[in-house]
């Protein structure tokens, strides 16, 4: 177990050095390097922004101070906002857009999940039509689209909800929902397969055969074990959400990460790209290595250390 | 007992082609018999119509019409439907029906180019890793994986931002984003095949170990190949949408259908339809696409069924 964990955490870390090198590779394949503007500079600012940010250090030199920096948490200064560095930008916003996707991630688990039972206790009837349908169209739809669908309908057409903005629950709903679209219809697919599956095993028959009413059937036995291959999407779930933040936070106006994001890809704004670049990929490489260590503990199927298939 | 019929013995199917390998006729017959399970799937029949329906539309539409993508015809800005404009046309007054077919070109092609590529890259880096197995399998397979645990839409962007935005570098940044998985699933067969008796047959013949390798292990794993690269085609058109909506697209006055959405989003209110056209037309090219790999996954590859 101890040699598991050891080793996850390792290779995660090769991940993370990995995402670094290349963002640094990347950031040094721009022409001209990140600070040419379109306006041409005089040389001599050139030179001082470059020794500023010793732009002018050997590229061994400046990869080395990189990783130093990346290990002391600091993803150095914006380029475009004077004085701000992105760890501030970062400190700021990403507040917010944690929370909207806490917001999704709860909407597509209490829907997704009893969505799935329901569809594989309905198997094949119209209830399970219904609902797959719909995940068809969850999975089809972007969600910029449903974010414009849920703006023109609730909010300019029934004026329910607020239309953009971020005060208050009420203007929390509607991007929520439309960042959930996509991980809801996925966990309600899941849910009904692995659901189905479990179902069909010999363990549900003997619990039912012992006179078990279908509702302890259905809690205690069937469901903890079908809830299993779900935990793995979390991983790709919170990718997900993550990357469509950056949309949904631009169309609903939120002030999130996700739009600063964006902003800072229209302003070419490089060091603030590759800073959050950097944060989003860590965090996801962090997530999915948190779900490695967990689903051996809830799945003993699984031994450790070798894959599924 | 009803007679039966060739479809209640699928695992055959496999092994018949096995025995024949080296005949044509047989190959065909794996395609043939495919290709009728596939006509019963009525849902993947609709994907498949849809989808042929679209690249006629998207090859031969903007060649029958006389106004192009790109004509302005400032006094009918921000018009709605109508029988001259179909779609309306945009803030420039260009016509949206004619927009939506153009995009559709942009789109199409992109799903298909990249998974070409996915195809190419995945293909031989899976062919290869799973063949020579040992230390060369361990050592591909470690980087497919460390790659793997990057979120690779985060690194496309990265790319379109140092690349510029453009047609082909959306090419160059699928095809390096989107390769791994199609190569964990073709290494995956070939290590599962090359054990296998025909495989000894072809090697006691004497044939080199790439013919065995792209006359005999790729072939077999075709099944899953082409289910990955259906599930492919929808995942880059969605990527380019979404580049394109966060201003990584392609340039304009060229517009995908990712670019027409974004356009629509920005005037949403004031006219909804501009956003309503393109949205549609993605939303049905991915239904389409979905329909499709999940009929295709059933007929070709009943070991990935659930």
């Amino acid at each position: 177990m101890l040699e598991y964990i050891i080793k996850r955490i390792l290779n995660a870390g090769v991940v993370l050095l990995v995402v670094i090198t290349l963002t640094f590779c990347l950031m040094h394949a721009i022409p001209g390097g990140p600070f040419t503007t379109e306006k041409n500079l005089p040389p001599q600012v050139m030179a001082n922004i470059e020794a500023r940010y010793k732009l002018n250090d050997p590229l061994p030199k400046q990869y080395a101070d990189y990783l130093v920096n990346m290990a002391h948490g600091d993803l150095g200064p914006s380029f475009k906002y004077q004085g701000r560095s992105v760890n501030d930008i970062i400190k700021e916003s990403f507040p917010v857009s944690f929370h909207l996707g806490l917001d999704s991630i709860f909407l597509a688990i209490l829907i997704g999940i009893p969505a799935g039972v329901f569809a594989a206790l309905k198997r094949n009837k119209w209830q399970d039509r219904v609902i797959n349908f719909c995940t068809t169209l969850g999975v089809a739809v972007p969600s910029f689209v449903l974010a414009a669908l849920f703006i023109e309908v609730f909010a300019l057409k029934l004026g329910l909800l607020p239309a953009a903005m971020w005060n208050g629950w009420k203007s929390q709903i509607l991007p929520a929902l439309a960042l959930a679209g996509m991980p809801m219809a996925f966990i309600t697919r899941l849910t009904r397969s692995s659901m189905l599956d479990v179902l069909g095993q010999d363990y549900i028959k003997t619990a039912k055969a012992k006179g078990l009413s279908a509702m302890t059937v259905l809690w205690k036995h069937a469901l903890p074990n079908s809830l299993i291959p779900v935990v793995t999407y979390i991983g790709p779930m919170a990718a997900g959400i993550l990357t469509g933040s950056f949309v949904i936070e631009t169309i609903f106006a939120i002030p999130g990460l996700g739009r600063y994001f964006v902003t800072s890809i229209y302003n070419r704004d490089y060091t603030v790209i590759l800073g959050v670049t950097i944060f989003y990929s860590a965090l996801i490489i962090f997530m999915n290595m948190l779900v490695d260590l967990v689903y051996p503990l809830l799945d003993p199927r699984i031994k450790l250390g070798k894959k599924e298939n | 007992m009803a007679e039966l019929a060739k479809i209640d013995f699928e695992p055959l199917v496999r092994s018949a082609e096995h025995i024949q390998a080296e005949n044509g006729e047989a190959a065909l017959g794996y395609w043939q018999d495919a290709w009728i399970r596939l006509k019963r799937d009525k849902v993947a029949m609709l994907g498949l119509g849809t989808i042929i329906f679209l690249l006629i539309v998207a090859i031969f539409g903007p060649m029958l019409s006389s106004v192009s993508y790109a004509d302005q015809t400032l006094a009918a800005a921000n018009q709605g439907p109508s029988a001259a404009h179909w779609f309306g046309t945009d803030n420039l007054g260009r016509d949206l029906f004619i927009r939506v077919l153009y995009g559709a070109r942009i789109s199409l092609s992109i799903g298909i180019v990249a998974s070409l590529l996915n195809f190419l890259i995945g293909v031989t880096y899976g062919g290869i890793a799973g063949f020579m197995g040992g230390r060369v399998d361990r050592i591909m397979m470690n980087i497919v994986d460390v790659l793997y645990s990057i979120p690779v839409l985060l690194y496309v962007i990265l790319l379109m931002v140092v690349l510029k935005p453009g047609l082909t570098n959306i090419f160059i940044a699928l095809g390096i984003g989107y390769w791994l998985q199609m190569a964990r699933i073709v290494r995956g067969q070939i290590l599962s095949m090359k054990e296998q008796e025909f495989v000894l047959a072809a090697r006691t013949i004497g044939a080199s170990r790439r013919r065995i390798l792209i006359k005999h292990l790729i072939p077999n794993a075709i099944g899953a190949i082409v289910v990955t690269l259906s599930l492919c085609i929808p995942d880059a058109i969605f990527t380019e949408a979404f580049l394109s909506f966060i201003g990584l697209g392609v340039s304009a006055p060229m517009a995908s259908w990712g670019v027409l959405a974004s356009e629509g989003v920005t005037s949403l209110k004031a006219y909804p339809f501009q956003l309503f056209f393109p949205a549609i037309a993605i939303s049905v090219t991915m239904l389409a696409f979905n329909f499709l790999s999940d009929g295709l996954r059933d007929v070709l590859d009943p070991k990935m069924r659930r």
